[in-house]
Order: C-alpha cells, then sequence, then structure tokens
C-alpha cells in the first residue's frame, strides 16, 4: 500500500531538502519552525495486465456502446492521440498510447474498417519527429500507416482541412481538424498526468485552432481560474466543456478513452530524487554528491543530453472509455487519488525547484519563458481551494534562467523575449499589443508547418499561463540564475537561498512561514 | 589710419579658405569697413561663390562680426553680399583660368594679397612647385597682363614664411636668400624643369609591370576576393599613392640636399627668388611669418582653423602616443599667433609699396622666445591637469619628454610600426570574425597613429631643432610708424604675447576643443550603433539585400550538401564519404579562395543524378536540422523587422536555390545557383544560371532596384566578407555582418554599421554537418 501525501514540519533535526536547479540540484538548509516540505503520495500500484485492461475498457464502455459495435465496413475511422507533452519525461517502450492504438487498429480490423486515419493532436504544439513518434507509436503502427499518409500530425493553420463546427454561447468558435470532425467515429486516446488534462480539451484543444483556442487560452481565463488544476473553479475548464457542447451538437461521435499514469518519475539511477531526504541511504547520498558534483562539471549541453534521454518508469494506474465527460469524472478521481496532498492553511513564502522538464521542452530547451510558465503557471496551480502562497506572498524558484533557446523549436519565444519583454511584461498590456502580430505571422507559421517549431503564439500562452501567479503574489525571486534575463523575465534574481530569503523579507518580514512544493513528482496541494 | 586708408579701396586675396586668409578676410570686413574684397578660390562642383558662403563665411572666425551686424540694421549677409565677391581662379595654372569678367574684377583691384599656399609639409615635389614656387609668379604676371601700360599697378602683398632661410644657426635676416651670404646659386626654372620631369618619370615607373604586380598583390591582400572591378579600383588607388608618395620623398630629400627643411620651405624660397625676378613693374612685398598658431586675441582668442602643425603633435602626446618627440631643450620653437600675421599684412598693405619694407617678417624669436622645455613643461602641465580620457574612461597620463635625439625617436616607433604590421598580417591570416576580427580593425587605426606619428617626427623634427633666429628689424620699424589706435586694433608686435598665458590658456583649450578628444570621464555610451540601425531600418529605405552564409547562418553549402549526401547512408557509407571528403578538401578549399564561382560550379557537379523529388523531402528537413538551427535569430528577425517596414527584401546566395527554398516566405526575390532537371526526373549536375558571386551580386541588387524604380542608396545590403564588398559599396547603407578581419576594418574606417549576430545559445551542435543516421526500417 503507497503511503499518501504528507507534509513535513521542519524542525532542527530535518536534513536539507532538494532542491531542483534545471538539470541540477542541491539542498537547502530550511529555517526550522516555520518551515514545512509537502511531498507527493508515493506512486500508486501499476495494473498488471494491461493489454486485458485495455481491451477490458473497449468492451466494457461508460454511458456508450462497446468499440467493436461502433465499427462498420466502409466507416471513416480516425484516431487521435496526446503529444509529446504528456507523459513527462517520456515514457519507456512501450507507451500507453501504442498499446492502447494498437487494441484500437486490432478492432477495426476485425470490422473491416480500412479508411483510419491516425492524427497527433498537437494543436499549436511543434511537430514531432519521425524518431518521437515511432517512440510514441511503436514501429508496426508507423510504418504501416506513415508512408501511407495515414499517420499525420495536427495542422492548426491548415485552413482546407479545419472544420468550424459552430459557436458556444458565449460566441466561442468550435473548429476542429476537418478529417476528425467529418468522421463516423473519433476515438481519441489521451493520457491525463494532471488534473487539468483530458476530457473535452483533448479534442476541443488538442484538434483546434488559433481560432478557437484564443477564447480560453488568454489572460482573462487564466486570471479566473483559480485553479485551472480544479474543475470547479476553472475558467479554461469551463470554456473547454461549453465548446464540448457544440461538439456534442455537431461534431462527430467521440469515443474517448483516457488513462492515467502513477507518478513514479525516475529510474532507478535517479530514484533519490523522488524518496524523502530524512529516509536516504547511504547509496543515495553518495549519488547526490556524485551525481550533482559531476553535473556542476558537466557542459550545459551535455547536462541537458543526459536529462532528456531519462525515461520514467510510468506504469498505467486506470484505463476508461467511453461517452466524454463520463469518462472523466472517473478519471479525474484517478488522477486526485494519485495526486492529492492536503495541506493545512497558506504560507508567506513558497519555494520550488525547477526541474529539467516542462511540457513545452521535450527533447529541447528550458527557455527562461518556460522557467516562468513552468514555476508560475503550472507548479502554482497546482492547488485545490486557494493558492499555497498567500495573497501578496513570494515565490522563490531555484533555476539556471540562462539566455538560451532552441531555434529550431523555440523561434517565435526568441523574439518574445527580445521584442515583447523589453517592453512590457504584463500579460494582459503585451496580450493587447503583441499577440496577434505573433499568432499571425507568415514566417512562424511557415516554421510551425513545415518544421518542429511551436506556433509563433505559443509563448504568449506560456506568459498568460502565470498571470494569475503574477496577479497573486507580492515578489518572485530565482535563485542562482542569470541576472539579466531574470529581469527582462520581471523578476529579482538572487545568487543564493538565503539572499532570496534575504530581499523577500521585504515584503513578508523577517520571519515569514516557508513552503517548498517538493516536485516532480506531480501532486495537487489540496489547501485547506 | 590704417581703416582709412583701406577705405575704398578693392583688395583681391588668395588662399581665403586657409587658416591666415580665413582670418585675413575676417579682419578686412571688420576692421577696415570701407574696403572690398575679391576672393580667387577654385570653383571646383559647388562654384566660388558657394564656396565663400560654406567654406569661409559660415566658419566661428565671423561669430564676432555676426554678433556685432545682429545688433546694427544691416545684416551680416547683406554687407557681405556687397562687400565679398567671388573670383573662380585656381593659382596652379597660367593665367589663374579666371573668365574675362573676373579679370576685369581683377584688373580693378587696387592690393592683391596671395596667401595661397600647399602648405602641408608633406606635399609632392611637383604640387609644391607648381604652387609655391611657380604661385606668386604666375600672380605677377597676370597682373602685369591686366595693366600692360605699366600705369596704376596694383600692390601685390606675397606670404611666404621665415623658414625660407633654411637650415641655418644664428640670425636670418629681413632679405631674400638669393641675396644672403649662403645662396648656393640655384635655377628656378631648372627645379621647375626637373619636377615635372620627376613627375612623369614616377608615373611611368609605377606603370612597370613588376611595380603593378606589387600593387595588385597589395590590393588582394587588403581587400580579399572582392572581385575585379573593387580590386582595380583598390590597384590604382595604391598606385597613385605610390606616385605621390615618391614625390613627397623626392621633394623632402631635394629639399634637404640644398640646405632646407622640407619642400615646403625650398619652394617658398625659390617662389621669393621667381617673384622677384619676375614681377617687372609690379610693385610687391613680402610677409615671411614663423610657425603660424592659433589666435591670441582676435578674432577670438584660441581660434584656429584646420589641424596645423602643432596640434596633432601635441594630441598625439596627450593621448600617450607619442612618448617622445626630438628637439633642443634650450632651443626657440619660432611661434606667432595668426591675428598678429594678419595685422602684419594689413599693415603692409595699408602702408603700400614705397613706406614697406620689400621682406617683413613675422617672428617672435629675437624679441620674444619660446623656449621649447617651457613650451614642453606647459604642455605637460596642462595636461596632467585636463588629462584626455581613454575609450575606458580612464585618464591617460602624460609621459616625461626626455628631449632624445631624433634618429632614437625615429626607431622605437618604426620598430613599433613593423610589429603592429606583423601583428596584422598575422590576424588577417587567421580565420576571425566579428568581435575578434575588431581586433585587426583596432590594430590597424593603432598603425595609421604610429605612421603618423613617425610622420611628425620626420617633419617637424627639424623645426624644433632650428636654431636661426628671425630678425624682426623691418617689422618693428613698420610698428613703430603706426599711430596708437592702429597699433590697439591691428597688434602685430610679438613682444606683447605672454607665452605662459597663451599656450595654457588661449592655445592647448583650443587644440582639445579642436580634436574632439574626451575631456570627461566615463566610459562614453556609443550611440553611433544605435544611430546607424535606426538609419538602416528607416521606412525610407526601399529594398535590403542579403548573403546567406555567416550573415543568416553559420553554414555553408557544402554543409547543406553533406547532409543531404549522408542523408541515407549507413555508417560505413558515412566513414567513407568523410574520408573522401577529407581528402579532397585542400582542393576545393583553393579553389575557393581563388574564384568563387568557379569552385560552385565545380562542388555542385556532385548533385549530378540526384532525384528531384527526393532531394525535395530531404530539404525539407535539411532546413529545420541546418539552416534554421544553424541560423542567427537576430538576422532572422532583422529581414522580418524590414518586411514589416515595407521593404522589399532579396537573398543573394551562391547557394542553390532549392536548398534555400524553406527560407522563401522571408524574402521577395531569392537569387542564387539553378539547376537544370534531365527528363527522368534527376539532376544534372549543370548549371543554368551562374550562382551570383563578387561583383555580380552587386548587379543583381542594381537590376532588381532598377525593375522596381528604387534608387540603390535607399537600399540596405548585408554581407559579411570583403568578397561582398562591391555588394557593399553600390548600396547606400551597408550593414557587416560578423565582419571577417579584412572586412571589418574596412567597416570600422568607413563607420559601416557592424552587427554581431550569433547562433542561438541553445542551437544543436553537430561535429559534422551530416544527417542523423537512421535504421533500417527508416531508411
Amino acid at each position: 500500500m503507497p503511503r499518501p501525501g504528507f507534509v513535513l514540519d521542519v524542525d532542527r533535526s530535518t536534513p536539507p531538502i532538494l532542491f531542483w536547479r534545471g538539470e541540477n540540484y542541491s539542498l537547502e538548509k530550511l529555517p526550522a519552525d516555520r518551515s514545512r516540505v509537502i511531498y507527493a503520495p508515493e506512486p500508486e500500484a501499476a495494473i498488471e495486465d494491461i493489454d486485458s485492461a485495455i481491451r477490458h475498457a473497449l468492451l466494457n464502455p461508460i454511458e456508450m456502446d462497446p468499440l467493436p459495435t461502433l465499427l462498420f465496413p466502409g466507416m471513416k475511422l480516425t484516431i487521435a492521440f496526446d503529444d509529446i507533452s504528456l507523459p513527462l519525461p517520456k515514457m519507456t517502450r512501450p507507451d500507453i498510447r501504442q498499446r492502447v492504438i494498437e487494441s484500437v487498429l486490432d478492432l477495426a480490423a476485425e470490422a473491416g474498417v480500412d479508411d483510419v486515419h491516425i492524427i497527433a493532436a498537437l494543436a499549436l504544439h511543434r511537430r514531432m519527429t519521425e524518431d518521437e513518434l515511432r517512440h510514441m507509436l511503436g514501429d508496426r503502427v508507423y510504418d504501416a500507416f506513415a508512408p501511407r499518409g495515414m499517420l499525420y500530425q495536427h495542422d492548426a493553420e491548415d485552413q482546407d482541412n479545419l472544420a468550424l463546427l459552430g459557436e458556444t454561447p458565449q460566441g466561442e468558435e468550435v473548429e476542429i481538424n476537418k478529417r476528425a470532425a467529418e468522421s463516423d467515429l473519433l476515438v481519441y486516446v489521451n493520457i491525463n498526468l494532471v488534473a487539468m488534462d483530458g476530457g473535452w480539451k483533448s479534442t476541443a484543444t488538442g484538434l483546434s485552432s488559433y481560432r478557437s483556442l484564443r477564447h480560453h487560452h488568454n489572460t482573462h481565463t487564466m486570471e479566473n481560474s483559480r485553479s485551472f488544476m480544479d474543475q470547479h473553479k476553472s475558467e479554461l475548464h469551463k470554456s473547454n466543456w461549453r465548446m464540448g457542447e457544440i461538439m456534442k451538437k455537431h461534431g462527430p461521435k467521440i469515443f474517448q478513452i483516457e488513462t492515467t499514469v502513477n507518478n513514479d518519475t525516475f529510474p532507478s539511477a535517479f530514484n533519490f530524487l523522488g524518496k524523502r531526504e530524512w529516509e536516504w541511504n547511504a547509496r543515495d547520498r553518495a549519488k547526490f554528491v556524485a551525481s550533482s558534483a559531476a553535473l556542476s562539471r558537466t557542459p550545459a549541453r551535455m547536462r541537458r543530453n543526459i536529462f532528456q534521454s531519462i525515461e520514467a518508469p510510468h506504469q498505467m494506474t486506470s484505463i476508461q472509455a467511453g461517452e466524454v465527460e463520463a469518462v472523466h469524472k472517473v478519471t479525474t478521481a484517478n488522477v486526485y487519488r494519485q495526486q492529492l496532498v492536503e495541506v493545512q492553511g497558506q504560507t508567506d513564502i513558497l519555494t520550488m525547484g525547477i526541474p529539467f522538464i516542462c511540457p513545452y521542452n521535450v527533447n529541447s530547451i528550458m527557455n527562461p519563458i518556460l522557467v516562468m510558465c513552468t514555476g508560475l503557471g503550472y507548479f502554482f496551480n497546482l492547488y485545490r481551494n486557494k493558492p499555497l502562497v498567500r495573497e501578496g506572498g513570494v515565490i522563490i524558484m531555484t533555476h539556471p534562467t540562462t539566455n538560451e533557446f532552441h531555434p529550431v523549436h523555440h523561434p517565435s519565444y526568441i523574439d518574445f523575449f527580445e521584442q515583447v519583454l523589453t517592453e512590457t511584461t504584463v500579460p494582459s498590456e503585451l496580450e493587447a499589443r503583441f499577440e496577434k502580430k505573433f499568432a499571425e505571422d507568415e514566417w512562424y507559421k511557415h516554421l510551425y508547418r513545415t518544421g518542429n517549431a511551436y506556433h509563433g503564439v505559443h509563448p504568449f500562452y506560456m506568459w498568460y499561463w502565470g498571470s494569475h501567479a503574477l496577479q497573486h503574489c507580492g515578489k518572485v525571486i530565482i535563485v542562482g540564475g542569470d541576472a539579466p534575463t531574470i529581469r527582462r523575465l520581471g523578476f529579482t534574481p538572487a545568487s543564493t537561498f538565503n539572499d532570496a530569503l534575504e530581499i523577500a523579507s521585504d515584503v513578508v518580514g523577517r520571519s515569514p512561514t516557508i513552503t517548498h512544493f517538493h516536485t516532480p513528482p506531480i501532486m495537487i496541494a489540496d489547501v485547506k | 589710419m590704417i581703416a582709412e586708408s583701406l577705405s575704398g579701396r578693392k583688395i583681391a586675396i588668395t588662399g581665403s579658405t586657409g587658416f591666415v586668409g580665413t582670418a585675413l578676410v575676417e579682419r578686412l570686413l571688420r576692421s577696415a569697413p570701407g574696403c572690398e574684397l575679391f576672393l580667387i578660390i577654385r570653383g571646383g562642383r559647388r562654384g566660388a561663390a558657394s564656396r565663400v558662403k560654406r567654406e569661409i563665411l559660415s566658419n566661428d572666425a565671423f561669430d564676432r562680426l555676426r554678433d556685432m551686424h545682429a545688433s546694427s540694421t544691416a545684416s551680416f549677409d547683406a554687407m557681405t553680399a556687397r562687400r565679398v565677391h567671388a573670383l573662380d581662379g585656381d593659382i596652379s595654372v597660367d593665367g589663374l583660368s579666371l573668365n574675362e569678367t573676373d579679370r576685369a574684377l581683377l584688373a580693378s583691384c587696387d592690393i592683391v594679397i596671395h596667401s595661397a599656399a600647399a602648405v602641408s609639409f608633406d606635399s609632392p615635389l611637383d604640387s609644391a612647385v607648381e604652387v609655391n614656387l611657380l604661385g606668386p609668379t604666375r600672380l605677377a604676371a597676370l597682373l602685369n597682363e591686366l595693366h600692360p601700360s605699366g600705369t596704376n599697378m596694383p600692390h601685390l602683398v606675397a606670404v611666404s614664411t621665415c623658414y625660407v632661410a633654411g637650415n641655418r644657426r644664428g640670425t636670418a635676416p629681413e632679405q631674400l636668400v638669393s641675396e644672403g651670404p649662403f645662396d648656393i646659386g640655384l635655377s628656378w626654372k631648372a627645379e621647375v624643369a626637373s619636377a615635372r620631369r620627376l613627375r612623369s618619370d614616377v608615373e611611368a615607373a609605377s606603370r612597370t609591370p613588376k611595380v603593378l604586380e606589387g600593387f595588385r598583390k597589395g590590393a588582394r591582400r587588403e581587400l580579399g576576393a572582392a572581385g575585379a572591378p573593387a580590386l582595380a579600383a583598390k590597384t590604382e588607388q595604391l598606385r597613385e599613392r605610390w606616385v605621390s608618395s615618391e614625390l613627397v620623398q623626392a621633394g623632402r630629400s631635394r629639399a634637404a640636399s640644398v640646405g632646407w627643411p622640407d619642400a615646403y620651405a625650398f619652394t617658398k624660397a625659390l617662389g621669393e627668388q621667381a617673384l622677384t625676378e619676375t614681377k617687372g613693374a609690379l610693385p610687391v612685398n613680402i610677409v615671411r611669418p614663423s610657425i603660424i598658431e592659433s589666435a591670441v586675441l582676435e578674432p577670438k582668442p584660441g581660434w584656429i582653423r584646420g589641424f596645423r602643425m602643432a596640434e596633432p603633435v601635441i594630441i598625439s602626446y596627450a593621448r600617450g602616443l607619442l612618448r617622445e618627440f626630438p628637439g633642443v631643450p634650450e632651443g626657440t620653437v619660432d611661434v606667432i599667433p595668426v591675428d598678429l600675421v594678419v595685422a602684419a599684412i594689413v599693415a603692409v598693405a595699408a602702408a603700400g609699396p614705397e613706406k614697406s619694407p620689400y621682406i617683413t617678417q613675422v617672428a617672435s624669436g629675437s624679441t620674444n622666445p619660446l623656449r621649447y622645455s617651457d613650451l614642453v613643461n606647459n604642455v605637460r602641465d596642462w595636461f596632467t591637469e585636463h588629462p584626455i580620457y581613454d575609450a575606458e574612461g580612464q585618464p591617460i597620463v602624460v609621459p616625461d619628454w626626455r628631449f632624445p635625439g631624433r634618429g632614437r625617436v625615429q626607431q622605437q616607433l618604426s620598430r613599433a610600426k613593423t610589429a603592429i604590421t606583423q601583428g596584422e598580417r598575422v590576424l588577417q591570416a587567421l580565420p576571425l570574425r566579428g568581435a575578434q576580427a575588431a581586433w585587426s580593425a583596432k590594430l590597424d587605426e593603432k598603425r595609421i597613429e604610429v605612421e603618423r606619428a613617425l610622420e611628425y617626427v620626420e617633419l617637424y623634427g627639424l623645426y624644433t631643432e632650428c636654431e636661426a633666429i628671425y630678425s624682426i628689424d623691418n617689422l618693428l620699424s613698420l610698428w613703430d610708424q603706426l599711430d596708437q589706435k592702429d597699433q590697439q586694433d591691428f597688434c602685430f608686435d610679438p613682444r606683447v604675447v605672454n607665452w605662459d598665458h597663451y599656450v595654457k590658456e588661449v592655445h592647448l583649450p583650443s587644440v582639445v576643443d579642436h580634436a574632439r578628444v574626451k575631456m570627461t570621464p566615463g566610459k562614453t555610451k556609443t550611440d553611433r550603433a544605435v544611430r546607424l540601425r535606426a538609419n538602416v531600418l528607416s521606412p525610407d529605405r526601399k529594398v535590403a539585400a542579403f548573403d546567406l552564409e555567416n550573415t543568416l547562418i553559420a553554414s555553408n553549402v557544402v554543409e547543406s550538401y553533406s547532409w543531404l549526401a549522408t542523408r541515407h547512408l549507413n555508417n560505413a557509407e558515412r566513414a567513407r564519404y568523410f574520408l573522401r571528403t577529407m581528402k579532397e578538401a585542400p582542393t576545393l578549399l583553393s579553389m575557393d579562395r581563388k574564384d568563387r564561382s568557379d569552385f560552385l560550379r565545380y562542388f555542385y557537379r556532385r548533385y549530378e543524378d540526384a532525384p528531384v523529388d527526393q532531394i525535395a523531402i530531404d530539404t525539407q528537413q535539411m532546413m529545420t536540422d541546418i539552416i534554421i538551427a544553424k541560423s542567427f535569430p537576430a538576422a532572422i528577425r532583422r529581414v522580418r523587422e524590414h518586411r514589416a517596414l515595407g521593404h522589399k527584401t532579396i537573398l543573394i546566395t551562391g547557394a542553390l536555390t532549392f536548398n534555400v527554398e524553406g527560407l522563401r516566405p522571408l524574402f521577395d526575390e531569392i537569387v542564387g545557383a539553378e539547376m537544370s532537371i534531365r527528363p527522368d526526373g534527376t539532376y544534372s549536375g549543370q548549371l543554368t544560371k551562374a550562382p551570383p558571386t563578387g561583383e555580380t551580386r552587386a548587379q543583381v541588387l542594381a537590376d532588381y532596384c532598377a525593375s522596381l524604380g528604387v534608387h540603390l542608396d535607399d537600399c540596405v545590403a548585408y554581407a559579411d566578407s570583403t568578397s561582398d564588398l562591391p555588394l557593399l559599396e553600390a548600396v547606400g547603407h551597408p550593414v557587416a555582418v560578423n565582419p571577417e578581419t579584412r572586412l571589418a576594418s574596412i567597416a570600422r574606417k568607413r563607420g559601416w554599421l557592424v552587427e554581431d549576430w550569433a547562433k542561438a545559445a541553445g542551437a544543436p551542435k553537430r561535429i559534422l554537418p551530416f544527417a542523423p543516421l537512421m535504421n533500417e526500417r527508416q531508411r
């Protein structure tokens, strides 16, 4: 039986706590008697016979007929799946998506369906490379479908292959991939790593275009999603569900297959990173000292290669299929079971170590904008009820935050950093002044469509992700990063953790309460 | 009395754009309100009248006069329009090439003041001869011709120099050298003939094959493979420079051989002699100033025009560049402020030929000497108190002057020069770019500074070692004849100058002001690049042309080829490919150095038999792997900025157009190499269009602009190497991007915008430009 999540009150005997710093980590001593550390629950037990579980889900769906009864010869079947932003880090082969899609394809073959398209639902994310697709779907699926043009990636700028399904009462246009829209059945295979994934977001976001996305990927939505991990209080969720209503009315029949994974994040060589510090044995300690010393002597490029090659031993903990909303209720409960940690009350200072990865830098670089998004967008929002940090409190992140960008994956981020952040860091202001220009830029569209680039508007979305936190916090400090870069982001650089506490004292006084959000693994703080 | 006697007079002046000439015009306009001036000036393109306005009347010497007129009813412009007339004439041509009207105007003049001279101490011998030696004679001949009857002859006042006395010790009296005890009986006519012959001899020598080959080599070394027209222009420039320097050298040695410090004094001396011999009935007086420096009082203290003899030396010293300067500490530096010289000239002109001595020297040495050591001490004290600051904002400490001999200083400087030149060669041979290439540009500047210092020592060294004392008896007797008011208005008594005050309070502040050196601490924020960038990104520009390699991306045609060629190879094949390419590399490199387009043509044959369809698929992936991964984000941003401003953008590259297809959305036009396709759907390896390289790039852009009806002055061009020099020179706004050493120094000299653009810091790195290895299934 895995242990649940846990809040540790720091006292004099508490050992220093692990802080991620990008492709490295450090141990920091937290002040005794006013600090606490939040640990994620231990990984849930995995399903042992995955293939039977998949088959069971497909044959016994929730509020829907079994999949085989939905398949018939001559039909148009489209299978869409989540892209490389999930799960993190990437899974060891075989990926869940491969297993599920192979099962669906088997059933389709049995039913005599030949018109099958497999579409990567990447919205405005970058196109994946062949290697990445093969990792995700397996060589068998890839070789059978890709050469015939039946396995491809959604292109949100291909105007000829988008279909406008309608508008919500709030005027939100619902535009999705035309092939998916015109199919007799759309099977969506997703992975729910956090509580905002899945449900209508899979199709309404994953297969849509800028025209649709702009209605919920904006500062207004983000500032009114408290948090976007809590469906009942998430404007983002509500907008997607409104769009779902339109999909139900005018869209294709959808057979949603949702999976959850446990939070088994690190392979054995790095497993000490997921352990609680006072439980480290001599070997863990040695691993920490050796690896952090070695990493600090390794060039950044090589460090990145080491970490990007980590494959997580995540295992599937549940699979449910059927009607979107009914399925997603079950899924959400499963996610919460793995991730929810009860925390009493807010804190003055929230500290977080920013790791090497976020959904948008798989096989890439955690650039400064993604650092902001990971800390203030993701980690800050991993709460229910109220934020971990009190209003006007301080967030301290640790990350090297260098001025480094991947030119192929993040070309518009570079210009966003040079041309937009030099003018303003206020989300609503840069939204009003610059978003349209970047979103409609022909060059970015060209790179998104033909290369492996995120869409021109994507850096704006990353910045909006943090707008709730920016509104809520009194100060944001980044420890151990490149000072000019951090200032460009509008934050305060500090060279050591203690300096950061000194700087924070201007806002929260001399003896603030401190809470360290010990992630990864991912968890959700249920703040009472 | 002077003002009265000049009232109603018409005075012609030559050399009015010069230092003395400008001061003279100003003084006459201000202090002799009744006279009219006729300035003989070379019209050139702008015309004489316009030059008078732009180059003379707009000088700050006239500020005082303008202020006076601001408070009176008649405006300055109206006054000068009435009193100042321009005659288009050239003193180096017989008859001064005046037109009939101007001849008549000159004929009507009562006084002619000749102050035109080739004052530079290092003018080529023949031009010094034409201007300094023959100038006065020509003027005299013309005046005689204009007054054939010999009546109503105007009064010619010729400005010469004390240094006509040559290298001698002791007193130099106010008499012709040819009449003095040290005359060696030179014939000025023979000197004229030999100087002219020398010009044609040197011109001929400069055209011999061996010498021409040297110039070509020099041009190539400086510009690299810049294309035939650019190299030709550079070669011709080097030849002209060589001719000129040979003639300068010839002038210096000829002068030295007959006892003068330089060609200037030598030709001036013979000029006096020639004038005396040929003047005929023309009444002539000669005024000989010594070293003329900034004004002590008139028109304002410290007024100076141009960078004169002592100033560059002083500034070089203050910059710490000239650590030593030769000279005899107890020797006299015969300096005379310009207002004293002007007053003496006006006094001679006003007194008329009868009352003036034939020769009047204006010098300080005999009555109020400035000791060399005093000058040096004053200069050092002043700069210790008011140091110049270097680029880092640190004050420069001036060295102690030890009065070494000339030989030692020269030796030190030549050694420095050799070291710098060699360093430069090494840097140019290294494949440096961007910031490192700027070292070379800096070194180049340093070398020019040292060269200049060396020149100063050679040129002026003699003057600081000169121990002649110029007697001023005639000047003083002229002084004594003046009434008190004239003495006040037209002071030319050298005894009134307080040298300490003059050097510290008048001269040096004016010198540093003119030299625009940095006199305040703190690092200068260079806004020049910002200004140039704003200029480049102005909406008024019409077209922006870009080179590809090292301007937009850090890659080249060989990398693109290697990527494509290895895309479908396995490891063993890759190893073979690698070895084959390494074997060929030296040949390819040397071909590329010799002629870019030959190299490209040869290299592109490798694409023979490549299937067009496959290449189309592969290049799309290559776009990501090579072109975008190795692009300079700032460069791409710049292209897009130009487009956003509505400029047309054109990519001019030697790359094959199908390899840069992915960049199409950035450009209105891509001009590159194009390859023909065979009926079987493979590339032929043959180019249908030659790749644009060197000067053809300039032509491509010119054609493109012509098709748009845009002038090249409104174009911006971005390139990285001297082979693109013709392209950069053709446009109004050239930008050197990550320039290689040679281009870096050219850009620095010409004040071009230099951009240092780098790859994205996180760009993936690959040791070999090979496509990622595919597994068996992928292949």
